[in-house]
């Protein structure tokens, strides 16, 4: 695979050349590039990176491709123009293989995503884009005015913390396969109901103003768990339109379940 | 903001959520106004009217302050920080503040959540005990380990950080719950270090002016 040619003033956009790379790396299983490199092509021998552990060493996302936290910290990789590689973690083949002794040294809450970078281990999605926000700066996912701030961890913590948890597939095992749908809907419909209201106060093009931020990178993952729940999203005409200027987005399409190493071949857009 | 600008509290004397910003507003030396929420009285007055255009996902804490209306605790505590900078609640390094991020995500996102009141009545009373130990036992099991790696004498080094003010209340349900937290000789040991500050004292859910007598300290 030709690595793509990054000409001055023309080419991909940060976040394409981001996904790419991405993309090449984790589909050829090849060593991360290291981000001191250019990215001058060379044919043949353009993708072959430095394979030097430590600090010059891509990230590492710890994924599966219908998850929606794991979807939230692809955006924001996307949006800050951040080259990881991803070891997809499929949470149903194999009984789960985030409950393997490998992941649990590296996630004991047994979920995804995590995200290794600058020689640490972060899990929990908005404890990981808090990180890259505080670490990687540009552009902005969080406002600069406290209150806008709190805005946006308010609805962030209403999906992340309030709706999701609720409705994952660890709490739907539990609940049992006869009750599990109308469960994960009542979870979604509770949230929305409350989310919807919200909005009224704090969208403008987006949930909070009109830059995107964190609690867009929660909202989008949670409207497709709405519909892959059947919740009908009509009674929902701001988080509607919200999600629908959102998915137009680069960031937002390259980083789909649809689009992932780990989508399933019939499930792939 | 009542009359005086004080901040309003909206709380319930047990809820953890509301504790934690309790915490934090006491160790910010925050002056603030309680408007007590009784989460079953009346059908529960999370339901009113008036309280659902205050925070339309029914649920306590909500905070009144500086003209806006916060809820999701973690969200609050973030602004407080944010306002009101000492003492402070997160450290300076962002690994380290990631730390403490991670540890209240986990105890605000990954327990709580799963055992608070409003998913217990989903689940019936006759599962309810058991589906709160569970979660709180997986939630403990990974907290435990990940303590290992980011606790001095609180939670992340050897100050008081959110992550702590997680802790405690979690702690607390976990007692509630009958969880046995001698498995957990971490998480009990910073407990104890913590309960004895004054914040987690006057704090506590057994001295609130919604403590009912019977539980009252």
């Amino acid at each position: 695979m030709r690595e793509p040619k990054i000409k001055e003033g023309r080419g991909l956009s940060k976040v394409m050349q981001s996904w790419f790379l991405h993309q090449v790396q984790t589909r050829c299983q090849l060593p991360a590039r290291s981000t001191t490199q250019t990215t001058a092509s060379q044919p043949g021998h353009a993708l072959w990176g430095d394979t030097k552990p430590g600090p010059s060493r891509s990230p590492i996302l710890y994924s599966y491709f219908r998850s929606s936290c794991s979807w939230r910290v692809r955006i924001a990789l996307a949006l800050k123009g951040i080259d990881y590689e991803t070891v997809p973690i499929n949470l149903i083949k194999d009984g789960g293989q985030q409950f393997s002794k490998d992941f649990q040294a590296l996630n004991p809450m047994k979920q995804v995503p995590a995200l290794k970078i600058d020689g640490i281990t972060i899990h929990q999605s908005l404890a990981i884009i808090e990180y890259l926000e505080e670490t990687r700066p540009t552009p902005r996912l969080l406002p600069q005015d406290p209150k806008k701030r709190a805005s946006v961890r308010m609805i962030s913590d209403l999906i992340a913390g309030g709706i999701q948890p609720l409705q994952n597939l660890s709490v739907l095992k539990q609940v049992g396969e006869e009750f599990q749908l109308t469960w994960a809907q009542n979870a979604i419909i509770s949230g929305f109901n409350a989310l919807e209201q919200i909005l009224q106060s704090t969208a403008g093009t987006y949930c909070v103003g009109d830059e995107v931020t964190m609690a867009d990178l929660c909202l989008v993952p949670q409207v497709a768990n709405a519909e892959r729940f059947k919740v009908d999203c009509t009674p929902y005409p701001t988080i509607s339109s919200i999600n629908k200027r959102l998915l137009v987005l680069e960031a937002f399409q390259v980083t789909h379940p649809c689009r992932q190493p780990d989508t399933p071949t019939e499930l792939r857009a």
